[in-house]
Order: structure tokens, then sequence, then C-alpha cells
């Protein structure tokens, strides 16, 4: 059976993406900040990973120097928007141009093989069984536990100002909160987790790429919308998890495609499609219904 | 009279300053504000009511003049700091809340208003309980309903919520946006009388702008009608309990020759 054969590939690149769709979740849905630093800020902890891995430095630092980063490059995004003025969506558009540039300059060239360094994966790789079964898992929890401090944070004073934030920003600053800080905060968390997914594939997959972050944005909205379609996110625990269960969804249809056919080549073409369908398709309703309404993510 | 609670001197704000278009919506508004004045404010359509609302919030910068705050100069401070002060009802019910939160949530949010907010729980059990006591005030029966979506709740009752939002941390201002202006007449005249029941349960200091000259005269124990950006009018005490709709148009409806200076001609007795 085809299904059972792309099982544990969906489920590994699933989780190791659901990151992604966790941080544009924040974003798009939480901040209501269409942010497109993502396409950058995932193959900047890519870059920081494989070039601080093959510096010598401990791979657990690593990671944590990889988010580190992508929470830096959020926070300058949330800037050129706060206090600059720069519209939001060229404001990311800004920040993912120019991390092309600095992910270059960090790895010192275009990639960066990882297949003979230790990584925070090596241990499990020794270990006496199929390689994808103890990844799947460490994704797994690892997932879990972010979902689950995400939810937390999100019902904090600050957590909930900063929902507010997206929600109703007159009110909430009538209110108090200074929603220029909580909109940079909670970009460089967003990227921060974004980053933290492009250091875990770069580790799985054997090496960083400067051009891994092509379509990030796309595929993690396509994770969202099919996450969406099938949990209702009413709450936020329930955001969160749409999140997930849409990157695992969307990655099992994509190795779908793959195996039966689809050009690999063709495959952020096919995303794309996904997503103007997916957002065409109530457009399309009301427009046979006489009304037609413009519709954004 | 006791210390003032504000005191606006010299108000000035000019909106497409240097243009064609260049609006004096205030023109040096002085006023101070007592602790427990009730004020309702009145003006036609660009007397600049929501101006001088606008500015108290920290919306808006005024281009020239002073307010002070307790003997503390708040001129220049933006909207998220003056909520340390001042709490805003606004004309739009839905402006008032977030809609894809719960009501329990709105209510934690405006009860840290102005304070320090970090990363405790945010709806506590205590305050859960509290909550669920403050809404019986309402009698609306949002008390069962702490967990739903206040996007859920209709216009009168997100009024109504608001209200109560505004007035649970006990600003030092209250300020009322012609509040009631987007609701029915029923709805409204209860939001109304919600309000009065607040303001006097918690002696709130509050000013609130309606296009109703009847509300105007009825609430609060001091008027002020503005006209041009400026004061025109300001009666408290004794001397607005006695005056009626009548003399007041009779005394400026002339005067200003302005037939938008009061929209309630139909409302007279």
């Amino acid at each position: 059976m085809v299904i059972f054969s792309i099982l544990p590939i969906s489920l590994q690149q699933g989780l190791a993406y659901a990151l992604v769709a966790l941080g544009i979740a924040l974003t798009f849905r939480v901040l209501a900040f269409p942010d497109l630093t993502v396409d950058g800020s995932f193959p900047l902890g890519g870059a920081v990973v494989a070039r601080l891995i093959v510096g010598g430095v401990d791979p657990t630092l690593a990671v944590i120097g990889a988010a580190a980063a992508g929470f830096i490059a959020g926070c300058l995004t949330g800037i050129l928007n706060t206090r600059l003025k720069i519209n939001s969506l060229l404001a990311g558009i800004l920040m993912m141009t120019i991390l092309y540039s600095v992910n270059l300059r960090i790895m010192g060239r275009a990639n960066i093989q990882l297949l003979d360094s230790t990584t925070v994966l090596t241990f499990m790789e020794n270990m006496d069984v199929a390689r994808y079964i103890p990844i799947i898992i460490f994704f797994f929890i690892l997932t879990v536990i972010i979902k689950v401090l995400v939810d937390l944070f999100l019902h904090t004073e600050y957590g909930m100002a900063m929902r507010a934030t997206g929600d109703n920003e007159t009110m909430i600053r009538s209110l108090g909160v200074n929603t220029d800080n909580a909109t940079v905060f909670g970009l460089g968390i967003s990227n921060a987790l974004v980053a933290l997914s492009g250091a875990l594939v770069a580790q799985d997959q054997g090496f960083s790429d400067v051009g891994m972050g092509i379509g990030m944005i796309v595929a993690g909205l396509a994770s969202i919308i099919i996450g969406e379609a099938l949990i209702k996110p009413r709450t936020v625990f329930r955001l969160t998890l749409a999140a997930i269960v849409g990157s695992l969804f969307y990655r099992f249809i994509i190795s779908l495609g793959l195996r039966l056919g689809l050009a690999p080549t063709d495959l952020k073409m096919a995303t794309g499609l996904m997503v103007i369908l997916a957002l065409g398709i109530p457009a399309f309703k009301k427009a046979r219904e006489g009304k037609i309404h413009l519709r954004g993510v | 009279m006791a210390e003032s609670i504000i005191t606006l001197s010299g108000i000035t704000k000019i909106f497409n300053k240097g243009t064609q278009d260049e609006k004096r919506a205030l023109d040096g508004i002085d006023l101070e504000i007592a602790p427990g004045d009730f004020i309702t404010v009145i003006g036609s359509n660009g007397a600049g009511k929501t101006t001088l609302l606008n500015i108290i919030a920290g919306t808006y910068q005024p281009d020239d003049g002073r307010i002070m705050i307790d003997n503390q100069d708040v001129t220049k401070a933006p909207d998220y700091r003056m909520a340390g002060y001042v709490a805003r009802v606004f004309q739009d019910p839905t402006q008032g809340t977030a809609a894809k939160m719960t009501i329990e949530e709105n209510l934690s949010l405006s009860e840290l208003r102005g304070k320090r907010r970090g990363l405790k729980w945010g709806v506590t059990r205590s305050r859960r309980k509290r909550y669920s006591e403050v809404l019986k005030i309402l009698d609306l029966g949002l008390e069962n309903r702490l967990k739903q979506d206040v996007g859920l709740l209709s216009g009168g009752q997100r009024q109504s919520l608001t209200l109560l939002m505004a007035t649970l941390s006990l600003p030092r201002l209250l300020l009322l946006d012609e509040h009631t202006a987007a609701l029915d007449p029923r709805t409204a005249d209860k939001v109304s009388e919600l309000t009065e029941m607040m303001v006097a349960e918690h002696n709130l200091t509050t000013m609130m702008v309606t296009h109703n000259m009847n509300q105007a005269l009825h609430y609060g124990n001091r008027m002020i009608m503005l006209h041009q950006g400026r004061v025109q009018m300001d009666v408290s005490g004794e001397e607005k309990q006695k005056l009626t709709v009548r003399e007041v148009i009779d005394k400026f409806g002339k005067t200003l020759k302005d037939e938008t200076l009061l929209t309630c001609e139909a409302d007279l007795p």
C-alpha cells in the first residue's frame, strides 16, 4: 500500500515542519500580521546551526543559537513595521531578502554538509532501529512541548494582551498595552520557532542550504488552511493543534503526490494552487450568490 | 472646591496643519475636572467633542497647551500610558471588546488596565469567581457565559460589558463617547441606566459626550457645550439642574445661528 509506505516520511517531515506552521499561526492568526520573514528565518536557523556545529559548538547550544537568531530576525521585521511604519508585507519581504545575504555570510558558501558531524539527532541514528522511529518520537515530543508552552503563554497576562493586539488594537491600547512592543515580541517568538524548525530540518536532512526556505510561507499557510478545515480554531488550544495537524496532513498529501508521479520541481506550484483553491472557494461561492468579497489570509 | 483631577490649559488641536484642509478642531480649551464630577459634553457635529476625548485619552497629542493629571504633566503621553488614568467606552460596541476572546478574558484584559502584564496566568480561579459576581449587575445572564466569545453577544450586551470593563478597575476618569448612540432606543435606555448606576456606585469622575440634549441635562452635575473648538457654555450645580432644553436652545440656538448645534428639537417635551 502506497499510503503505509509514505506514512513514516510524512510523519517525520510533518513534525519537523510543524513548528513553521505554529509560527505562522502566531503571526497570521494571533497577531493578524502577515509576516513573510519566514522564508528567510527558516534557512537562517539552518545556517546558524550548521555553522555552529561545524565550528565545534555543542549541537544543543547550536540549536538554541539558531532559535535566538530567528527571534532577532522576527523582532527586526517588527521594528521595521512599528517604528519605521513600513507596511507589514513589505517589512517581511525586506527582512527575507536581507536574510538571504546574511545566511550566505553565516555559512560562507551556499550550503554546508552535516552528514559527518555530530548533531542533536546523531545518538538516535546509532540506535538499533530504523532511523525514522526515534526521530519521529523526538520530533513529536518536542512539538508537543512547544505547543503546550505556546498555549500556556497565550493564556498569561501578556499573552492575552498579544492576542488582543491582533483582535482589537484600539481597545487593548486604551487598556494600557504598548501594541508595538507586543507585535515585535510576537514576531520574535514566531520566527524563533521557524528558525528552530529550520535547524531541525537541516540536521535531519544532513545539510543546510541557502535555498531551503523558498516557499516556506506558502507551505505553512497551506498547512494552516488544511488544519483549520479539519479542526475549527475556536480556542487557542485548537488553533495550535490545527497548525500541527495541518502540517502533518500537508506533508502527507505532498508525499502522496510525489509518489503518484508529481514532479518535485512542480511541488511549489502545486502547493500554491492548493492555497489559491482553499482561499478561493469561499469567494467563488459568494460570487455565485451574487456577492463578491475580496479575501485575505 | 476640591483640587482638580485633570486640568487642561490652552489645549489646541489642528488637523491637516499647513494644508488647504486645515481645521482647528480645538481652540484653546481650558477645563478643570474635579473629583466626582459627572460632566456631559454637547455640541454640534465637528464642534470638537470627540477630539477633546481623544486628546484626554492620549489618542492624539495636542498641538498646543498642557494636560495635567494628579499634578503630573501628561501632555505628550500616548494612549497606552493614559490608560493608567483613563478608561473609555467607545460609540461603536465592537470597539471596546476583543471579539475572538471570551467574556472572562475580556474582563481580565480590562482589569489590568494600565498595569504591568507579566507571565502570570490571565484568568485565575479567584478572578473568574469575581467576574461571575460582577456580571450579575448587568442582569443579562452573562455570568453563565464566561467562556463564550464576546463576538457572540449583541451590540447592547457588548456595550454593557464594555461599561462594566471600564468601571471594574476604577479609573481616575471615565470617558463615555456617545456610548449609547449606536444602540436601539430601548437598549440605549438600559445602558444609560446602567451607566448612572455604576458611576454613582463607584463615585466615578466621568465625562460623557452625547448628542442628546435631554440626556445631557438629565445626567451629571455639570454640562459643557463646545462650539468650533471652544467651550461655549459651562454650567454646573443648581444652575444646571434648573436648565431646560428650551432655555439652552433659546439662548444659543439663535446667537450661534447653527442649525446643527442641537439636533434635539424633535425630542422637546
